[in-house]
Protein backbone atom coordinates (compact mmCIF):
# COMPACT_ATOMS: atom_id res chain seq x y z
CA UNK A 1 0.00 0.00 0.00
CA UNK A 2 0.88 2.90 -0.56
CA UNK A 3 2.02 5.91 2.05
CA UNK A 4 -0.56 8.27 1.26
CA UNK A 5 -3.47 6.75 -0.31
CA UNK A 6 -6.61 8.59 -0.92
CA UNK A 7 -10.28 7.49 -2.47
CA UNK A 8 -13.29 8.44 -3.83
CA UNK A 9 -12.13 12.26 -1.91
CA UNK A 10 -14.75 14.68 -1.71
CA UNK A 11 -14.71 17.98 -0.30
CA UNK A 12 -17.21 20.91 0.71
CA UNK A 13 -16.64 24.33 1.50
CA UNK A 14 -20.42 24.78 3.16
CA UNK A 15 -23.15 23.31 0.39
CA UNK A 16 -19.90 23.59 -2.40
CA UNK A 17 -18.72 20.23 -3.10
CA UNK A 18 -15.22 21.25 -4.70
CA UNK A 19 -14.15 17.95 -5.23
CA UNK A 20 -16.32 15.02 -6.68
CA UNK A 21 -14.61 11.99 -5.65
CA UNK A 22 -11.39 10.95 -7.07
CA UNK A 23 -8.06 8.54 -6.07
CA UNK A 24 -4.84 10.00 -5.27
CA UNK A 25 -1.54 7.99 -4.20
CA UNK A 26 1.57 8.98 -2.95
CA UNK A 27 4.85 6.43 -3.15
CA UNK A 28 7.05 6.51 -0.20
CA UNK A 29 9.88 8.35 -1.40
CA UNK A 30 8.53 10.13 -4.53
CA UNK A 31 7.49 13.11 -5.44
CA UNK A 32 4.48 13.87 -6.94
CA UNK A 33 3.32 16.91 -9.23
CA UNK A 34 -0.15 17.96 -9.13
CA UNK A 35 -0.81 20.22 -11.62
CA UNK A 36 -4.23 21.64 -13.07
CA UNK A 37 -5.43 24.99 -13.14
CA UNK A 38 -6.71 28.01 -11.28
CA UNK A 39 -9.60 26.59 -9.50
CA UNK A 40 -9.01 23.03 -9.79
CA UNK A 41 -8.90 21.82 -6.38
CA UNK A 42 -5.67 21.23 -5.72
CA UNK A 43 -5.38 23.22 -2.49
CA UNK A 44 -8.52 21.81 -1.82
CA UNK A 45 -6.72 18.62 -1.76
CA UNK A 46 -3.55 19.39 -0.04
CA UNK A 47 -5.97 21.03 2.76
CA UNK A 48 -8.39 17.69 3.03
CA UNK A 49 -5.47 15.98 3.47
CA UNK A 50 -4.29 17.82 6.59
CA UNK A 51 -8.05 17.69 7.94
CA UNK A 52 -8.81 21.60 7.02
CA UNK A 53 -11.68 21.20 4.97
CA UNK A 54 -14.61 19.05 5.77
CA UNK A 55 -14.19 16.09 3.60
CA UNK A 56 -15.74 12.33 2.51
CA UNK A 57 -14.05 9.34 1.39
CA UNK A 58 -10.89 8.06 2.73
CA UNK A 59 -7.16 9.54 3.19
CA UNK A 60 -5.16 6.80 4.47
CA UNK A 61 -1.80 7.59 5.88
CA UNK A 62 0.78 4.57 6.95
CA UNK A 63 -2.49 2.56 6.84
CA UNK A 64 -4.64 5.33 9.21
CA UNK A 65 -7.85 6.85 7.61
CA UNK A 66 -7.43 10.27 8.57
CA UNK A 67 -10.66 11.63 7.44
CA UNK A 68 -12.18 13.47 10.48
CA UNK A 69 -8.91 14.05 12.85
CA UNK A 70 -8.16 16.99 13.62
CA UNK A 71 -5.36 18.88 11.75
CA UNK A 72 -2.68 18.89 14.84
CA UNK A 73 -3.50 15.13 15.51
CA UNK A 74 -2.46 14.57 11.50
CA UNK A 75 0.41 16.86 11.91
CA UNK A 76 1.87 15.34 14.96
CA UNK A 77 1.38 11.85 14.23
CA UNK A 78 2.03 11.40 10.92
CA UNK A 79 4.35 13.48 10.35
CA UNK A 80 3.01 15.56 7.46
CA UNK A 81 4.29 18.85 6.91
CA UNK A 82 2.33 21.30 5.10
CA UNK A 83 3.98 24.24 3.07
CA UNK A 84 1.24 26.47 2.58
CA UNK A 85 -0.28 28.93 -0.77
CA UNK A 86 1.68 32.17 0.73
CA UNK A 87 3.92 30.64 2.75
CA UNK A 88 1.99 30.68 6.49
CA UNK A 89 5.00 32.60 7.76
CA UNK A 90 4.76 33.96 11.55
CA UNK A 91 5.14 37.80 10.58
CA UNK A 92 4.88 38.73 14.18
CA UNK A 93 8.23 36.42 15.64
CA UNK A 94 12.00 36.05 14.34
CA UNK A 95 12.92 33.92 11.58
CA UNK A 96 14.53 31.52 14.11
CA UNK A 97 11.36 31.42 15.75
CA UNK A 98 9.52 30.34 12.78
CA UNK A 99 11.76 27.42 12.26
CA UNK A 100 10.99 26.52 15.84
CA UNK A 101 7.37 26.57 15.61
CA UNK A 102 8.12 23.97 12.91
CA UNK A 103 9.47 21.61 15.89
CA UNK A 104 6.71 22.60 17.94
CA UNK A 105 5.22 18.86 17.96
CA UNK A 106 8.98 17.37 18.99
CA UNK A 107 11.00 17.77 22.18
CA UNK A 108 13.40 20.12 22.79
CA UNK A 109 16.58 18.29 22.84
CA UNK A 110 16.12 16.10 19.55
CA UNK A 111 16.18 19.50 17.60
CA UNK A 112 19.37 21.66 18.49
CA UNK A 113 20.83 20.15 14.97
CA UNK A 114 17.94 20.50 13.22
CA UNK A 115 18.48 24.14 12.70
CA UNK A 116 21.55 23.78 11.28
CA UNK A 117 20.17 21.10 8.81
CA UNK A 118 18.20 23.87 7.33
CA UNK A 119 20.61 26.29 7.30
CA UNK A 120 22.21 23.64 5.30
CA UNK A 121 19.97 23.79 2.89
CA UNK A 122 18.88 27.59 3.04
CA UNK A 123 22.54 28.97 3.82
CA UNK A 124 20.48 32.76 3.30
CA UNK A 125 18.33 31.88 6.20
CA UNK A 126 21.32 31.57 8.73
CA UNK A 127 22.44 35.56 7.96
CA UNK A 128 18.57 36.54 8.92
CA UNK A 129 18.56 34.20 12.04
CA UNK A 130 16.90 37.21 14.11
CA UNK A 131 14.94 39.15 11.45
CA UNK A 132 11.58 39.44 11.93
CA UNK A 133 10.05 37.15 9.96
CA UNK A 134 7.35 39.43 8.35
CA UNK A 135 9.71 41.84 7.00
CA UNK A 136 11.84 39.07 5.21
CA UNK A 137 11.19 38.69 1.39
CA UNK A 138 9.24 37.03 -0.15
CA UNK A 139 11.60 34.09 -1.81
CA UNK A 140 13.39 34.32 1.87
CA UNK A 141 9.88 33.82 3.43
CA UNK A 142 9.72 30.77 1.03
CA UNK A 143 12.43 29.14 1.91
CA UNK A 144 11.78 29.44 5.61
CA UNK A 145 8.66 27.84 4.79
CA UNK A 146 10.12 24.76 3.53
CA UNK A 147 12.93 25.02 6.58
CA UNK A 148 9.97 25.74 9.24
CA UNK A 149 8.34 21.96 7.13
CA UNK A 150 11.94 20.45 7.54
CA UNK A 151 11.85 21.50 11.44
CA UNK A 152 9.13 18.37 11.64
CA UNK A 153 11.38 16.26 10.68
CA UNK A 154 8.55 15.33 8.01
CA UNK A 155 7.69 11.77 6.31
CA UNK A 156 5.70 14.00 3.80
CA UNK A 157 5.69 16.99 2.31
CA UNK A 158 2.51 19.01 1.07
CA UNK A 159 3.92 22.01 -0.91
CA UNK A 160 1.25 24.60 -2.54
CA UNK A 161 2.67 26.28 -5.21
CA UNK A 162 6.30 26.81 -3.39
CA UNK A 163 7.76 28.85 -6.74
CA UNK A 164 4.24 31.41 -6.21
CA UNK A 165 5.83 34.88 -6.81
CA UNK A 166 9.96 33.58 -7.25
CA UNK A 167 12.40 34.85 -9.75
CA UNK A 168 13.00 32.13 -12.16
CA UNK A 169 16.48 31.38 -10.75
CA UNK A 170 15.36 31.32 -7.30
CA UNK A 171 12.85 28.93 -8.44
CA UNK A 172 15.07 26.53 -10.17
CA UNK A 173 17.62 26.51 -7.35
CA UNK A 174 14.36 25.58 -4.88
CA UNK A 175 13.47 22.63 -6.68
CA UNK A 176 16.84 21.52 -7.01
CA UNK A 177 16.96 22.04 -2.77
CA UNK A 178 14.02 19.86 -2.78
CA UNK A 179 14.92 17.28 -4.76
CA UNK A 180 18.27 17.04 -3.10
CA UNK A 181 15.66 16.67 0.24
CA UNK A 182 13.71 14.01 -1.55
CA UNK A 183 16.50 12.25 -2.31
CA UNK A 184 18.54 12.64 1.14
CA UNK A 185 16.33 12.39 3.14
CA UNK A 186 13.45 10.19 2.11
CA UNK A 187 10.72 12.46 2.35
CA UNK A 188 7.85 12.22 0.40
CA UNK A 189 6.29 14.82 -1.46
CA UNK A 190 3.10 15.96 -2.95
CA UNK A 191 3.68 19.12 -4.88
CA UNK A 192 0.99 21.37 -6.58
CA UNK A 193 2.57 24.11 -9.06
CA UNK A 194 1.35 26.49 -11.73
CA UNK A 195 5.16 25.68 -13.06
CA UNK A 196 4.48 22.34 -14.66
CA UNK A 197 7.49 21.58 -16.36
CA UNK A 198 10.04 22.24 -12.70
CA UNK A 199 7.83 20.16 -10.83
CA UNK A 200 7.44 17.02 -13.66
CA UNK A 201 11.01 17.47 -13.84
CA UNK A 202 11.45 16.59 -10.42
CA UNK A 203 8.34 14.13 -9.95
CA UNK A 204 7.92 10.53 -10.75
CA UNK A 205 4.21 10.87 -11.44
CA UNK A 206 1.65 13.72 -11.93
CA UNK A 207 -2.09 13.80 -11.48
CA UNK A 208 -3.82 16.62 -13.65
CA UNK A 209 -6.54 18.33 -11.78
CA UNK A 210 -9.77 19.44 -13.48
CA UNK A 211 -12.78 21.13 -11.72
CA UNK A 212 -12.39 18.74 -8.55
CA UNK A 213 -11.72 15.40 -10.55
CA UNK A 214 -8.65 14.04 -11.47
CA UNK A 215 -8.60 14.49 -15.65
CA UNK A 216 -5.61 12.16 -16.31
CA UNK A 217 -2.67 10.65 -14.12
CA UNK A 218 0.80 8.58 -15.12
CA UNK A 219 4.21 8.81 -15.06
CA UNK A 220 5.57 12.47 -14.89
CA UNK A 221 7.88 12.21 -18.08
CA UNK A 222 4.49 10.54 -19.81
CA UNK A 223 2.40 13.50 -18.89
CA UNK A 224 4.97 16.06 -20.17
CA UNK A 225 5.02 14.33 -23.28
CA UNK A 226 0.75 14.57 -23.70
CA UNK A 227 0.05 17.05 -26.27
CA UNK A 228 -2.89 18.51 -24.51
CA UNK A 229 -1.04 18.72 -21.65
CA UNK A 230 1.50 20.61 -23.01
CA UNK A 231 -0.68 23.41 -24.75
CA UNK A 232 -2.81 23.49 -21.57
CA UNK A 233 -0.11 24.00 -19.20
CA UNK A 234 3.45 23.70 -20.12
CA UNK A 235 2.77 26.39 -23.38
CA UNK A 236 5.08 24.77 -25.77
CA UNK B 1 4.68 69.93 44.42
CA UNK B 2 4.34 67.49 47.58
CA UNK B 3 0.54 67.14 46.16
CA UNK B 4 1.94 66.79 42.83
CA UNK B 5 4.46 63.58 43.54
CA UNK B 6 2.12 61.95 46.20
CA UNK B 7 -0.59 61.53 43.43
CA UNK B 8 1.84 60.77 40.79
CA UNK B 9 3.25 58.16 43.06
CA UNK B 10 -0.40 56.60 44.05
CA UNK B 11 -1.23 56.70 40.33
CA UNK B 12 1.37 54.73 39.94
CA UNK B 13 -0.04 51.85 42.31
CA UNK B 14 -3.87 52.10 40.62
CA UNK B 15 -2.05 52.48 37.35
CA UNK B 16 -0.31 48.73 38.26
CA UNK B 17 -3.94 47.35 38.68
CA UNK B 18 -5.22 49.07 34.79
CA UNK B 19 -1.93 47.79 33.30
CA UNK B 20 -3.03 44.39 34.86
CA UNK B 21 -6.34 44.32 33.60
CA UNK B 22 -5.24 46.13 30.87
CA UNK B 23 -3.24 43.15 29.78
CA UNK B 24 -5.53 40.36 30.35
CA UNK B 25 -7.92 42.42 28.05
CA UNK B 26 -5.44 42.22 25.23
CA UNK B 27 -4.27 39.15 25.36
CA UNK B 28 -8.08 37.60 25.05
CA UNK B 29 -8.02 40.14 22.36
CA UNK B 30 -5.58 39.24 20.55
CA UNK B 31 -7.21 35.39 20.48
CA UNK B 32 -10.36 35.99 19.83
CA UNK B 33 -10.56 39.70 18.47
CA UNK B 34 -12.99 40.52 21.05
CA UNK B 35 -13.01 42.85 23.98
CA UNK B 36 -13.79 41.03 27.37
CA UNK B 37 -16.62 42.77 29.35
CA UNK B 38 -16.75 40.40 32.11
CA UNK B 39 -13.09 40.58 32.79
CA UNK B 40 -13.13 42.45 35.90
CA UNK B 41 -16.24 40.91 37.24
CA UNK B 42 -14.37 37.72 36.88
CA UNK B 43 -11.59 39.57 38.86
CA UNK B 44 -13.82 40.49 41.60
CA UNK B 45 -15.38 36.93 41.66
CA UNK B 46 -11.72 35.67 42.12
CA UNK B 47 -11.26 38.34 44.86
CA UNK B 48 -13.98 36.92 46.87
CA UNK B 49 -12.46 33.41 46.73
CA UNK B 50 -9.60 34.50 48.30
CA UNK B 51 -11.15 36.43 50.54
CA UNK B 52 -13.03 32.75 51.83
CA UNK B 53 -9.61 30.98 51.32
CA UNK B 54 -8.11 33.22 54.18
CA UNK B 55 -11.31 34.51 55.86
CA UNK B 56 -11.91 32.91 59.27
CA UNK B 57 -15.49 32.62 58.41
CA UNK B 58 -14.02 30.47 55.13
CA UNK B 59 -10.91 28.87 55.44
CA UNK B 60 -8.32 31.01 57.41
CA UNK B 61 -5.36 30.60 55.63
CA UNK B 62 -2.14 32.52 55.32
CA UNK B 63 -2.19 35.38 52.67
CA UNK B 64 0.05 34.28 50.22
CA UNK B 65 -1.33 30.48 50.62
CA UNK B 66 -4.70 31.92 49.73
CA UNK B 67 -3.20 34.53 47.27
CA UNK B 68 -1.15 31.08 45.01
CA UNK B 69 -3.91 29.14 45.55
CA UNK B 70 -6.36 31.96 44.25
CA UNK B 71 -4.56 32.16 41.33
CA UNK B 72 -4.29 28.39 40.37
CA UNK B 73 -8.74 28.51 40.68
CA UNK B 74 -8.88 31.56 38.48
CA UNK B 75 -6.55 29.84 35.91
CA UNK B 76 -8.54 26.98 35.87
CA UNK B 77 -12.18 29.02 35.91
CA UNK B 78 -10.96 31.23 33.03
CA UNK B 79 -9.69 28.56 30.92
CA UNK B 80 -12.69 26.16 31.61
CA UNK B 81 -15.18 29.47 30.53
CA UNK B 82 -13.33 29.08 27.26
CA UNK B 83 -13.74 25.62 26.71
CA UNK B 84 -17.26 25.31 28.26
CA UNK B 85 -18.37 28.91 26.31
CA UNK B 86 -16.34 30.17 23.86
CA UNK B 87 -14.72 27.38 22.16
CA UNK B 88 -18.29 26.30 20.76
CA UNK B 89 -19.44 29.83 19.00
CA UNK B 90 -15.34 30.50 18.07
CA UNK B 91 -17.14 30.99 14.35
CA UNK B 92 -20.39 32.85 15.53
CA UNK B 93 -20.58 36.32 14.55
CA UNK B 94 -20.00 39.15 17.11
CA UNK B 95 -23.14 39.73 18.64
CA UNK B 96 -22.99 36.40 20.00
CA UNK B 97 -20.11 36.80 21.68
CA UNK B 98 -21.06 40.63 22.90
CA UNK B 99 -24.38 38.80 24.51
CA UNK B 100 -22.19 35.73 26.03
CA UNK B 101 -19.87 38.59 27.73
CA UNK B 102 -22.91 40.21 28.86
CA UNK B 103 -24.36 36.99 30.11
CA UNK B 104 -21.67 35.85 32.07
CA UNK B 105 -20.64 40.07 33.61
CA UNK B 106 -24.21 39.84 35.34
CA UNK B 107 -23.89 35.75 36.05
CA UNK B 108 -20.78 36.92 38.12
CA UNK B 109 -22.08 40.35 39.65
CA UNK B 110 -24.88 38.59 40.90
CA UNK B 111 -23.68 35.34 41.90
CA UNK B 112 -21.04 37.26 43.88
CA UNK B 113 -23.68 39.26 45.83
CA UNK B 114 -25.72 35.99 46.33
CA UNK B 115 -22.91 33.51 47.92
CA UNK B 116 -21.07 36.72 49.85
CA UNK B 117 -24.02 39.16 49.94
CA UNK B 118 -23.41 42.98 48.83
CA UNK B 119 -22.43 44.42 52.24
CA UNK B 120 -18.47 45.61 51.40
CA UNK B 121 -15.85 43.44 53.04
CA UNK B 122 -12.12 44.10 54.16
CA UNK B 123 -9.74 42.68 52.42
CA UNK B 124 -6.59 41.77 54.07
CA UNK B 125 -3.25 43.13 52.80
CA UNK B 126 0.12 41.71 53.96
CA UNK B 127 1.88 44.69 53.65
CA UNK B 128 0.30 46.40 55.77
CA UNK B 129 -1.41 50.38 55.22
CA UNK B 130 1.50 52.56 57.30
CA UNK B 131 3.28 55.21 55.74
CA UNK B 132 6.18 53.61 53.50
CA UNK B 133 7.23 57.39 52.33
CA UNK B 134 5.82 59.62 54.95
CA UNK B 135 3.28 61.79 52.74
CA UNK B 136 4.16 60.13 49.43
CA UNK B 137 2.93 56.49 49.06
CA UNK B 138 2.04 53.80 51.82
CA UNK B 139 3.51 50.12 52.12
CA UNK B 140 0.63 48.37 50.29
CA UNK B 141 0.76 50.44 47.07
CA UNK B 142 4.55 49.65 46.93
CA UNK B 143 3.58 46.04 47.28
CA UNK B 144 0.97 46.56 44.62
CA UNK B 145 3.35 48.05 42.03
CA UNK B 146 6.30 45.50 43.76
CA UNK B 147 3.97 42.51 42.97
CA UNK B 148 2.72 43.31 39.74
CA UNK B 149 6.50 44.19 38.24
CA UNK B 150 7.23 41.17 39.29
CA UNK B 151 3.88 39.13 37.48
CA UNK B 152 4.40 40.80 34.26
CA UNK B 153 8.00 40.64 34.51
CA UNK B 154 7.20 36.72 34.68
CA UNK B 155 4.52 36.92 31.91
CA UNK B 156 7.26 38.63 29.76
CA UNK B 157 9.55 35.83 30.49
CA UNK B 158 7.03 32.87 29.61
CA UNK B 159 5.90 34.42 26.55
CA UNK B 160 9.41 35.21 25.01
CA UNK B 161 11.44 32.57 25.98
CA UNK B 162 9.33 29.12 26.48
CA UNK B 163 7.93 27.27 23.75
CA UNK B 164 4.32 27.12 25.05
CA UNK B 165 5.06 30.58 25.22
CA UNK B 166 5.88 30.78 21.45
CA UNK B 167 3.27 28.05 20.43
CA UNK B 168 0.58 30.28 22.55
CA UNK B 169 1.58 34.01 20.77
CA UNK B 170 1.27 31.97 17.25
CA UNK B 171 -1.70 29.96 17.92
CA UNK B 172 -3.67 33.55 18.84
CA UNK B 173 -1.43 35.91 15.48
CA UNK B 174 -2.13 32.88 13.06
CA UNK B 175 -4.28 30.05 14.38
CA UNK B 176 -4.74 28.25 10.72
CA UNK B 177 -0.99 28.25 10.06
CA UNK B 178 -0.08 27.50 13.54
CA UNK B 179 -2.65 24.03 13.46
CA UNK B 180 -0.22 23.28 10.16
CA UNK B 181 2.61 23.07 12.41
CA UNK B 182 1.44 20.89 15.04
CA UNK B 183 -0.15 23.62 17.86
CA UNK B 184 -2.95 22.45 19.57
CA UNK B 185 -4.80 25.92 18.68
CA UNK B 186 -7.99 25.03 21.49
CA UNK B 187 -5.54 24.55 24.14
CA UNK B 188 -3.47 27.34 24.06
CA UNK B 189 -6.72 28.99 23.82
CA UNK B 190 -7.68 27.67 27.06
CA UNK B 191 -4.09 28.37 28.94
CA UNK B 192 -4.88 32.23 27.29
CA UNK B 193 -7.88 32.62 28.87
CA UNK B 194 -6.77 30.88 32.26
CA UNK B 195 -3.47 33.51 32.36
CA UNK B 196 -5.74 36.60 31.42
CA UNK B 197 -8.26 35.25 34.41
CA UNK B 198 -4.80 34.40 36.82
CA UNK B 199 -4.07 38.47 35.90
CA UNK B 200 -7.14 39.87 36.55
CA UNK B 201 -7.01 37.79 40.11
CA UNK B 202 -4.02 39.32 40.80
CA UNK B 203 -5.30 42.78 40.04
CA UNK B 204 -8.40 41.85 42.11
CA UNK B 205 -6.76 40.93 45.07
CA UNK B 206 -4.41 44.10 44.86
CA UNK B 207 -6.89 46.61 44.28
CA UNK B 208 -9.27 45.19 47.37
CA UNK B 209 -7.70 46.28 50.19
CA UNK B 210 -8.06 49.89 48.76
CA UNK B 211 -11.43 50.04 47.76
CA UNK B 212 -12.84 47.34 49.72
CA UNK B 213 -14.52 44.07 48.43
CA UNK B 214 -18.24 44.55 46.56
CA UNK B 215 -19.66 42.97 44.07
CA UNK B 216 -19.13 46.07 42.01
CA UNK B 217 -15.72 47.21 42.88
CA UNK B 218 -14.21 46.43 39.25
CA UNK B 219 -16.85 48.62 37.15
CA UNK B 220 -14.66 51.83 37.04
CA UNK B 221 -11.46 49.81 37.35
CA UNK B 222 -12.08 47.24 34.27
CA UNK B 223 -12.98 51.10 32.31
CA UNK B 224 -9.61 52.32 33.33
CA UNK B 225 -8.33 48.95 32.25
CA UNK B 226 -9.91 49.38 28.64
CA UNK B 227 -8.34 52.96 28.65
CA UNK B 228 -5.42 51.70 28.92
CA UNK B 229 -5.39 49.25 26.27
CA UNK B 230 -6.86 51.88 23.92
CA UNK B 231 -3.95 53.84 25.04
CA UNK B 232 -1.55 51.20 24.45
CA UNK B 233 -2.80 49.99 21.35
CA UNK B 234 -5.11 46.77 21.70
CA UNK B 235 -2.59 44.78 19.94
CA UNK B 236 0.15 44.91 21.99
CA UNK B 237 0.56 43.78 25.09
CA UNK B 238 4.04 46.02 26.35
CA UNK B 239 1.56 48.90 25.32
CA UNK B 240 -1.34 47.89 27.22
CA UNK B 241 0.84 47.82 30.60
CA UNK B 242 1.98 51.18 29.78
CA UNK B 243 -1.50 52.84 28.86
CA UNK B 244 -2.42 51.35 32.17
CA UNK B 245 0.36 52.84 34.08
CA UNK B 246 -0.03 56.05 32.33
CA UNK B 247 -3.92 56.24 32.75
CA UNK B 248 -3.51 55.64 36.79
CA UNK B 249 -1.41 58.54 36.73
CA UNK B 250 -3.81 60.73 34.31
CA UNK B 251 -6.40 60.04 36.74
CA UNK B 252 -4.80 60.92 39.30
CA UNK B 253 -3.28 64.12 37.71
CA UNK B 254 -7.04 65.32 35.95
CA UNK B 255 -8.40 63.92 39.99
CA UNK B 256 -6.41 66.35 41.85
CA UNK B 257 -5.64 69.56 39.90
CA UNK B 258 -8.20 69.74 36.49
CA UNK B 259 -11.62 67.97 36.65
CA UNK B 260 -12.05 67.00 40.72
CA UNK B 261 -12.77 63.70 41.60
CA UNK B 262 -16.67 63.62 40.32
CA UNK B 263 -15.91 63.37 37.07
CA UNK B 264 -12.19 61.18 37.16
CA UNK B 265 -14.45 58.16 35.75
CA UNK B 266 -15.54 60.45 32.55
CA UNK B 267 -11.69 61.01 32.11
CA UNK B 268 -11.36 57.35 30.97
CA UNK B 269 -14.12 57.31 28.55
CA UNK B 270 -12.95 60.66 26.90
CA UNK B 271 -9.09 59.65 26.97
CA UNK B 272 -10.71 56.42 24.96
CA UNK B 273 -12.46 58.56 22.28
CA UNK B 274 -10.39 60.63 22.08
CA UNK B 275 -7.25 57.68 21.44
CA UNK B 276 -9.66 55.61 18.98
CA UNK B 277 -10.58 59.08 17.37
CA UNK B 278 -6.94 60.32 16.71
CA UNK B 279 -4.75 57.67 16.68
CA UNK B 280 -6.73 54.04 16.70
CA UNK B 281 -3.63 51.84 16.93
CA UNK B 282 -3.13 53.46 20.09
CA UNK B 283 1.15 54.14 21.24
CA UNK B 284 2.37 50.61 20.27
CA UNK B 285 -0.53 49.33 18.58
CA UNK B 286 -0.02 48.43 14.71
CA UNK B 287 -2.60 49.27 12.39
CA UNK B 288 -5.22 46.22 11.46
CA UNK B 289 -6.17 46.38 8.02
CA UNK B 290 -9.44 43.94 8.00
CA UNK B 291 -9.82 42.09 4.35
CA UNK B 292 -13.72 42.00 3.95
N1 LIG C 1 -13.02 29.00 1.41
C1 LIG C 1 -13.71 28.67 0.31
N2 LIG C 1 -15.05 28.84 0.27
C2 LIG C 1 -15.76 28.50 -0.82
N3 LIG C 1 -15.24 27.99 -1.93
C3 LIG C 1 -13.92 27.79 -1.96
C4 LIG C 1 -13.08 28.12 -0.85
N4 LIG C 1 -11.81 27.81 -1.16
C5 LIG C 1 -11.85 27.32 -2.41
N5 LIG C 1 -13.10 27.30 -2.90
C6 LIG C 1 -13.51 26.82 -4.23
O1 LIG C 1 -13.07 25.50 -4.39
C7 LIG C 1 -12.57 25.32 -5.70
C8 LIG C 1 -11.15 24.78 -5.65
O2 LIG C 1 -10.31 25.76 -5.08
P1 LIG C 1 -8.77 25.55 -4.81
O3 LIG C 1 -8.28 26.66 -3.95
O4 LIG C 1 -8.56 24.19 -4.32
O5 LIG C 1 -8.16 25.70 -6.27
P2 LIG C 1 -6.65 25.62 -6.75
O6 LIG C 1 -6.57 24.50 -7.72
O7 LIG C 1 -5.73 25.59 -5.61
O8 LIG C 1 -6.51 26.99 -7.53
P3 LIG C 1 -5.27 27.98 -7.64
O9 LIG C 1 -4.38 27.46 -8.70
O10 LIG C 1 -5.90 29.28 -8.08
O11 LIG C 1 -4.62 28.08 -6.32
C9 LIG C 1 -12.68 26.65 -6.41
O12 LIG C 1 -13.84 26.61 -7.22
C10 LIG C 1 -12.85 27.64 -5.30
O13 LIG C 1 -13.67 28.71 -5.69
MG1 LIG D 1 -4.33 26.86 -4.85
Amino acid sequence: MALLEIKGLKAYYGQIEALHGFDLSLEEGEITAVLGANGAGKTTTLRAICGMVKSAGSITVEGENVVGMSTEAIVAKHKIAHVPEGCGTFVRVSQEENLRLGAVTRRYREIEKDYERVYHYFPRLKERRNQQAGTLSGGEQQMLAVGRALMLRPKIMLLDEPSFGLAPIITEELFRILGQINRDEGVSMLVVEQNANLALAISKNAYLLETGNVAMTGPADQIMDDEQVRKSYLGY
Amino acid sequence: MDLFIEQTVSGLATGAIYACLALAVVMIYQAIDHFNFAQGEMAMFSTYIAWYLMDDAGLGLPFWVAFVVCIVISFIGGAAIERIVFAPISDAPVLSHIIVFIALFSMFNSLAGFLFDFTPKNFETPFGHTPFIEGVISSHRVGMIAVTLVMLGMIYAFFRFTPIGLAMRAAAAAPESARLVGVRVGFMLALGWGLAASVGAVAGMLIAPITFLTPDMMLGTLLYGFAGAVVGGLTSPLGAVIGGFMVGILENWMGTFVVGSQLKLTVALVLIIVVLLVKPAGLLGRVVVKRV
